[in-house]
């Protein structure tokens, strides 16, 4: 059966709208798909050395199983990305390297080959991303896979939240040597619009990254930072935002504070989970499915 | 003759000074905020519509942000520095401003509110 176990989420059609579809959930298998298919899995904010047992009793054990849920999918995923605020913050650098360091160990345990990682403000604003990149390389990088173009952004190591005018120079020449029509995902941490700038919601500079990406006719945006799921378009370019591994935040300006939604000791690990991106046609599709984390 | 005059130029000069005054009284209102980590003093700032404030931002820490996204103006708050910074409101209403340079665990609960009446 080709996988058609996902809710999915086709981008571009009717009319440049994203429209939400349901699939069969169940089992699946990429056997019959086309060898130009793939999909990929987003984790994000993981917040790892967080505490506080109001909004997530199990902060040390969410993550481990959210390893093991990725590791018990049918079909390995072929890359795995994590979106940022890999640990929580701490004003202590040795303390922060421990949670980095921990944070390493317990994801080395997913059984892909390849995982790409990025950071969040949370992992690198108060050093400008010094200990992160001692862990990880580099905050913004490009990788290219069966297709289809990735690119990294950091708007999170400068504690402005701002790309910064280098960073938008490299992603315009980066996009200068591709062909307009070639497929395009971005990541990122913050999201790269106005999405709750009273929330802090938002990319300083974000602007001027989509305005390089726009004349490019096929870019998807992911990122995290806001702990839901979220689904907004700037002219023909989606951004989704991926939900947390710790604990999920309101809606956008749904209440006057933005406070974390309290545990639900009827239904644990609510509101967590991961996704599964299925590239389709060379990268030219994408479907999304959210994953639930232990018992959602 | 000349008393009358004397008399007159001292009114003249009395209506000056009460016009300066009068100017001096109308420059914007000034709000000093103190932010230090993770908090804003005040945290509630009333305001009158279409009333031209200057906020005086300091910080006791660190570098700091504030930003009231719903009228478009920020500030970055350097330690050592005072920072001024305009604000005419032009609607009413209940408004955020929170920092907007992340400064530490407590960063996203730093904020406060705008009253504009």
């Amino acid at each position: 059966m080709k996988i058609d176990r996902r809710r999915f989420l086709q981008l571009g059609a009717l009319g440049g709208g994203a429209v939400l579809a349901s699939g069969l959930a169940g089992c699946a298998s990429l056997a019959d798909s086309d060898d130009d298919d793939f999909y990929f899995v987003q984790l994000s904010d993981s917040h790892w050395g967080f505490q506080g047992p109001k909004v997530n009793p199990d902060a040390r054990g969410t993550l481990p199983k959210a390893v093991a849920a990725v590791n018990a999918l049918p079909v390995r995923p072929d890359f795995i990305v994590f979106t940022g605020d890999l640990t929580h913050t701490t004003d202590n650098p040795v303390e922060r390297r421990r949670r980095l360091a921990e944070f390493r160990d317990i994801v080395a345990g997913l059984d892909v080959k390849t995982v790409h990682f990025m950071a969040g403000e949370h992992d690198a604003a108060l050093d400008h991303g010094k200990a992160w990149m001692e862990f990880f390389g580099p905050t913004h990088y490009t990788f290219d896979h069966k297709g289809v173009h990735f690119i990294a952004l950091d708007n999170v190591s400068d504690p402005a939240a701002r790309l910064g005018d280098e960073q938008l120079a490299w992603l315009a020449a980066d996009l200068a040597a591709q062909p307009q029509e070639a497929r395009i995902v971005v990541f990122a941490h913050r999201p790269l619009f106005d999405l709750a700038p009273q929330w802090d919601w938002a990319t300083r500079d974000g602007a001027k990254a989509m305005e390089l990406l726009l004349p490019c006719t096929n870019v998807t945006v992911f990122y995290g930072h806001i702990h839901q799921e979220n689904h907004h378009m700037t002219g023909h370019i989606a951004h989704h935002s991926a939900r947390s591994l710790i604990f999920p935040l309101p809606a956008p300006l749904s209440q006057p504070k933005r406070e974390p939604i309290p545990w639900d000791a009827d239904h644990p690990y609510r509101g967590l989970g991961f996704r599964e991106i299925e590239a389709e046609d060379g990268g030219a599709k994408l479907a999304l499915s959210e994953m639930p984390i232990g018992r959602a | 003759m000349r008393r009358e005059r004397r008399l007159f130029l001292a009114a003249g000069l009395v209506a000056l000074a009460a016009g300066a005054g009068a100017l001096a009284q109308s420059g914007p209102r000034v709000i000093k905020v103190v932010a230090r980590r993770f908090v804003f003093t005040p945290n509630r700032i009333e305001l009158r519509k279409d009333e031209p404030v200057v906020f005086e931002l300091t910080t006791e820490d660190v570098f700091m942000g504030f930003n009231v996204p719903d009228f478009s103006v920020r500030s970055d708050i350097v330690p050592g520095r005072t920072q001024r910074l305009s604000l005419t409101p032009d609607k009413s209403g209940t408004f955020t401003f929170l920092c907007d340079v992340f400064c530490g665990e407590g960063h996203e609960s730093m904020n406060g509110t705008l009253v504009v009446t």
